[in-house]
């Protein structure tokens, strides 16, 4: 029966850290490379090469601009770009799982890992219509639904050097925007980053009740001095001299 | 949403077809031999028409039979299941009014409560997503019984009945495009919500992930044909409603028995549920397109 789990027993899923991401698209690269070649059908395209491509990817990423509202303190505050991976959030209450005619589609109780069991889907779309975040693809060639399996056929395996036992889109991050843990271990490295950077839930009103958090990206052009040998550092130059500093009274004056 | 040929079609013939089966069920007209043989032909080749269409749309038709088992928890699951119980009773119902001349009660009430059913656990599919706003409503459901009553009514020539659920039907219609113009809205979810960046400013969706298109995009995002939405809402209320009513009117005054000018009341109405389907689909704004920047 495609019930969710009243409980699992771990809550495995992953940290995105905006304030990080670089928008380099390497996570999304890695996940179709590895994703195509291993666990279940492979990732199709279509038209790869002519005028209309298009294909069926399992990670993508969006590109944001916030702009935040003028203050009197700041009547001018600076836009900020944001680059925005998304996943599979394995959520809690996954509707996906529930929407499922066939029982394809379930939320293992071991690590809470919401998986499709292809040789049970009947491609009908229904659980991808389901999701609020775009999360789940029909494989057009396949005709099977397609989503981020947390690269369970990596994160376990044992053939694999235990420092790539993580998903593919973790263990390829440049920018280390992405963490892998459990949710359920307080103590995790992923539960200790989302206490401590106030890690936050996408669409909460939606009741999903996401697995996955994203840390806030903090604003870029009021840092903290991030050098802690600067304040030691006697300013190159305050006021203009020489050359440069005539220039610059004679510049005045006109 | 995109407004796919197969699920419009489906909705709309097995709407009026189990709409149809419902009334016969329940005696309405008590029918036997012929007469009985060319209704219960109409109504199964809507229901089942409309069913075989739906399949077109799956990645993989040939595992449908797995779609049965997950009733417990599953909408589409419990749609499957009704629709094959109202079709194996009501069959067994037709086989005594077309063959026998018997009329099997009890046998037609449940016939027509599990038709009813079938038609419920159509509309719960899609009132069930969250995702989509405009279906995420009471009205829902009520729209797509009313709908079915109405219709089948009309198609099992029940003149008087068909009047009063026509006019029923047509204000659920118009409701249900009332409170569904406000229903993203008033769901609260936006590109603030969906990036949880919406309490830093104002956020605008800056660059795609790819330049193509892709299977969200086309399954999801449909905005081109809201161009002539307001037309096709007149033309599908006059269709559906206003015409057939009129027809309706017509018959009574002229005292006619001639069967006519109701068959041209029927595919009125056929057209304009067609329609309103069609705009059910393409006005429907499913959550996710707030991540490309669409609605």
């Amino acid at each position: 029966m495609t019930t969710l789990p009243g409980k699992t027993e771990k809550k495995l899923g992953l940290v995105i850290d905006l304030d990080t991401c670089v928008g380099c698209h390497a996570c999304v690269i890695s996940c179709k490379g590895w994703n195509t070649e291993n666990y279940g059908a492979p990732l199709s395209d279509q038209d790869p090469y002519g005028g209309d491509p298009s294909g069926t990817f399992l990670n993508r990423v969006h590109s944001y601009e916030v702009q935040p509202l003028a203050t009197s303190d700041k009547p001018h505050p600076a836009a900020q770009l944001i680059h925005f991976p998304k996943s599979c959030l394995h959520c809690e209450d996954a509707p996906c799982v529930t929407v499922c005619p066939t029982g394809a589609s379930y939320k293992r109780v071991e690590d809470g890992i919401v998986l499709v069991n292809e040789s049970d889907c009947i491609g009908c779309g229904l659980c991808a219509w389901s999701c609020p975040y775009g999360a789940r693809e029909l494989d057009q060639a396949e005709g099977v639904m397609k989503k981020c399996t947390l690269c369970v056929d990596r994160i376990y395996n044992e053939n694999l050097p235990e420092v790539d036992r993580v998903p593919s889109c973790v263990r390829t991050c440049p920018a280390g925007a992405r963490h892998f843990g459990d949710f359920a271990d307080p103590e995790s490295n992923v539960s200790k980053l989302t206490a401590e950077r106030g890690g936050m839930d996408l669409m909460p009103e939606q009741g999903t009740k996401p697995v996955n958090k994203y840390l806030p990206p903090r604003p870029k052009d009021e840092m903290d001095q991030i050098d802690v040998l600067a304040p030691f550092l006697a300013p190159v130059a305050e006021e203009p001299a020489g050359f440069v500093g005539w220039l610059d009274k004679m510049l005045e004056k006109i | 949403m995109h407004p796919a040929p197969s699920v419009i079609v489906f909705t709309t013939l097995s709407g009026l077809g189990f709409g149809l089966l419902f009334w016969l069920g329940l005696g309405l007209p008590a029918v036997t031999g012929w007469v009985a043989f060319v209704m219960f032909a109409i109504a199964y080749a809507m229901a089942v028409g409309g069913l075989l269409a739906s399949t077109f749309h799956l990645g993989h038709p040939e595992r449908a039979m797995k779609a049965f088992s997950q009733w417990r928890s599953s909408w589409l699951s419990r749609e499957g299941c009704c629709a094959v119980g109202a079709l194996v009773v009501m069959g067994l119902y037709a086989l005594g009014a077309v063959f026998l001349g018997q009329t099997w009660t009890l046998l037609g009430w449940i016939g027509a409560l599990l038709s009813l059913l079938t038609v419920f656990t159509t509309s719960m599919i899609y009132t069930q997503l969250k995702t989509i706003p405009r279906w995420n409503m009471g009205l829902t459901p009520v729209m797509f019984l009313s709908f079915s009553l109405a219709g089948g009514a009309l198609m099992a020539g029940q003149v008087r009945l068909a009047i009063v659920l026509l006019l029923i039907a047509a204000l659920v219609q118009l409701a249900y495009w009332k409170q569904g113009d406000m229903a993203l809205a008033v769901s609260g979810t936006n590109l603030g919500t969906a990036t949880g960046l919406g309490d830093r400013g104002e956020v605008r969706a800056f660059e795609p992930p790819h330049t193509g298109t892709n299977y969200l995009l086309r399954e999801f995002v449909h905005v081109v044909g809201r161009k002539h939405a307001a037309k096709l809402r007149v033309i599908s209320f006059a269709l559906a409603f206003v015409l057939p009513l009129a027809i309706l009117l017509l018959t009574i005054l002229a005292n006619t028995g001639h069967h006519v000018l109701p068959f041209f009341a029927v595919l009125s109405h056929l057209a304009g549920v067609a329609t309103s389907r069609w705009l059910f689909f393409a006005q429907a704004e499913h959550v996710v397109g707030l991540y490309y920047g669409k609605h």
